[in-house]
């Protein structure tokens, strides 16, 4: 019998570990050779950092890499904004119906690919589309206005992009939070922001932490919207990581550029969890 | 559970085992380069099967680099494109000239694309599709402006203005500057030297550009709204916006149009050298180039074909380059290794630049 679990106990294992080792461990394994070798000549070549000194002092790259994390942080925390009273709404607020249907309303962006929706963005902001037609029409502009290739078109197709990621922890969390506790804190006198302070933030943290952490993973990691929205000034670290591999064929410093990457996000998350003072145990669990 | 776990995971394995038959042709190429009709007329003539990947030139290169050379029977990268990876990553293998009937291909064309992609003596690629790229315009509002590259950063078209940020791009105003960035190939120094002015002019241009466009859809749009009046292009792109405005069209810059010639190239582990030689042979044939000639837009180098092409794209092209401007173009000599480090430096610090 317990022989026979063991089996079983393996047998369930085995897809996860191949996954993980197949997919992540060994590609980033040799991700981490290749970042480590300098090309010396036709198909020589030697292990060296000189990848890791250039990025580290190359002012361009280094420039992207902080433009990057720092847009992130600040996608993230528009996101948290605005997703935060909408999922307020949805937990709270509405009942039975409307809330399945805000829900939905919530979730039906996403059936179309993120390559459609940006798509869509570029139709609305475009100089000849629909937004600044509208304000001609209505006398607020006089000629067509460009509202596309800025760092706040970018900014808004990104924060588009992750809503529902923040939404869906957040309702999750803010359900589960008894409606009692709330009224309880106004019986004790508080208003309605001690109340949103001391008690509903505080229950509603895990689930803030870690549709922070998935926000900002998905901003960081996006290569679609910062190219197609941003435009001539939107240097994305990851379209420098594309560059590098594809069309520079410079797969040695395109794979240092992933290290930094994924060195930056770990950095960036631990932070945030040390700063909300939770472990990465009670964010995910 | 475990079960159809373990059944998934080996139908899976299988089927990433399972590699193509002798008789599927493998091709990775352009847009328009295999179109349907002739896939069907190859496939009932010869049957082989045909399988199309649609790509670009670096991604070619990635794609063979990444298998080392394996995954396609058939690729199609641009002339310049075939001397440099072979030396370095070895993903090509020779071809053998004597299976293609050499009577089909323009004669001067074969022997400038076997010369340029010949690699420690063994001939790599032939030629199949060739073209230009220059300026798509409107002529209506920018054509008294624009007549180089570098009039593109004229204040007079500030904000209507496009082109990639690539090497073509890099090339094209090198010589709008009266720059020889070709003959500087072979020096380092000196190609150095021009890529910094280049750098220069394209970082103070800047602020003229609305924006800069990555694939050919964008780039349609773009002009065909009016939100660019002219940019750096491909010669097809502006034939086909002048049938829907009349203004619209292709101009050989000044200083002559950059020159392309897509080849046939054996990737290494091509599975399939049978039916790449077939489809070959099969598509330098005059009537059948033709066909790609009307999908893709561009000329070939298959002997004839001129004939059974279209009269409406003989009268763009005829429109678009007089016989100077034919004897202007810069035709592509092989990148050697190294440049494009230098030139992917200078092209992100412009993208960076404000």
């Amino acid at each position: 019998m317990r022989l026979h679990a063991r089996i079983g106990f393996i047998l369930l294992l085995t897809p996860l570990v191949l996954w993980l080792g197949l997919l992540i461990v060994i590609p980033h394994i040799d991700m981490l050779l290749i970042s480590l070798r300098e090309r010396i000549s036709f198909g020589v070549y030697e292990t060296s950092t000189t990848h890791y000194q250039k990025a580290l002092t190359e002012p361009l790259y280094l420039r992207t890499f902080w433009r990057t994390a720092v847009m992130s942080v600040l996608a993230t925390a528009i996101t948290l904004l605005i997703a935060f009273p909408v999922a307020y709404y949805i937990a709270k607020m509405a009942k039975g119906r409307l809330q399945q249907v805000l829900f939905m309303l919530c979730l039906i962006p996403f059936y179309v690919s993120e390559l459609v929706r940006t798509f869509g963005w570029m139709i609305l902001l475009r100089e000849t589309g629909l937004i600044s037609n509208l304000l001609q029409w209505a006398g607020l502009a006089d000629q067509p206005v460009e509202m596309l290739y800025t760092d706040a078109a970018m900014m808004v197709g990104l924060v588009y992009t992750s809503m529902l990621f923040m939404v869906v922890p957040l309702v999750t969390t803010l359900e589960s939070l008894d409606d009692s506790v709330v009224e309880a804190g106004y019986d004790l006198g508080g208003n309605g922001l001690s109340v949103l302070r001391e008690i509903i933030i505080p229950h509603a943290m895990p689930g803030i932490v870690s549709g922070c952490i998935v926000v900002f993973m998905l901003s960081l990691g996006n290569y679609l919207t910062p190219t197609m929205l941003g435009g001539k000034d939107s240097l994305w670290f990851t379209e420098m990581i594309y560059n590098q591999f594809i069309v520079r064929s410079n797969w040695e410093l395109g794979a240092t550029f992933g290290f930094m990457l994924l060195v930056l996000s770990s950095v960036i998350v631990w932070g945030m969890l040390r700063l909300t003072g939770r472990t990465l145990q009670e964010t995910m669990g | 559970m475990t079960k159809t776990l373990l059944a998934t995971t080996c139908l899976a394995l299988m089927g990433l085992a399972q590699t193509a038959s002798a008789d599927t042709l493998r091709l990775l190429t352009w847009g328009g380069y295999a179109p349907d009709d002739v896939i069907e007329m190859f496939e009932a003539e010869t049957g082989h099967t045909v399988e199309v990947t649609k790509s670009n030139n670096e991604e070619m290169i990635a794609k063979l680099r990444a298998t080392g050379g394996g995954g396609f029977d058939l690729v199609q990268p641009s002339q310049d494109r075939v001397m440099g990876p072979q030396m370095e990553f070895g993903i090509y293998k020779p071809i053998d000239i004597t299976k293609l009937d050499q009577s089909q291909f323009i004669p001067s064309m074969l022997l400038a694309t076997m010369a340029n992609t010949t690699v420690g003596g063994e001939v790599y690629g032939v030629p199949h599709v060739w073209g230009t790229s220059g300026l798509v315009m409107n002529t209506a509002m920018a054509g008294d402006t624009v007549k180089d590259y570098t009039d593109l950063c004229d204040p007079a078209v500030a904000g209507k203005v496009s082109y990639r940020l690539k090497r073509p791009t890099l090339i094209g105003f090198a010589f709008a500057m009266g720059e020889d960035p070709f003959a500087a190939y072979d020096d380092e120094a000196k190609y150095k030297e021009i890529m910094s002015k280049v750098e220069a002019k394209l970082t103070e241009c800047k602020p003229n550009v609305k924006t800069y466009w990555g694939g050919g859809d964008e780039l349609m749009n773009l002009v065909r709204s009016g939100e660019v009046t002219a940019s750096m292009a491909w010669d097809t792109g502006g034939w086909k916006l002048n049938e829907d405005n009349a203004d619209i069209t292709f101009v050989a810059p000044a200083s002559g149009a950059l020159g392309w010639i897509d080849t046939f190239v054996l990737p290494a582990k091509g599975q399939a050298d049978d039916a790449a030689y077939a489809w070959i042979n099969f598509v330098m044939q005059p009537e059948v180039a033709a066909k790609i000639t009307a999908a893709a837009g561009n000329f070939t180098a298959s002997a004839g074909a001129d004939e059974f092409a279209e009269d409406a794209l003989k009268a763009k092209y005829q429109a678009s380059f007089s016989q100077e401007a034919i004897d202007n173009i810069k035709w592509y000599p092989p990148v050697p290794a190294g440049l494009e480090a230098i030139e992917g430096d200078v092209l992100d610090r412009v993208q960076a630049a404000n």
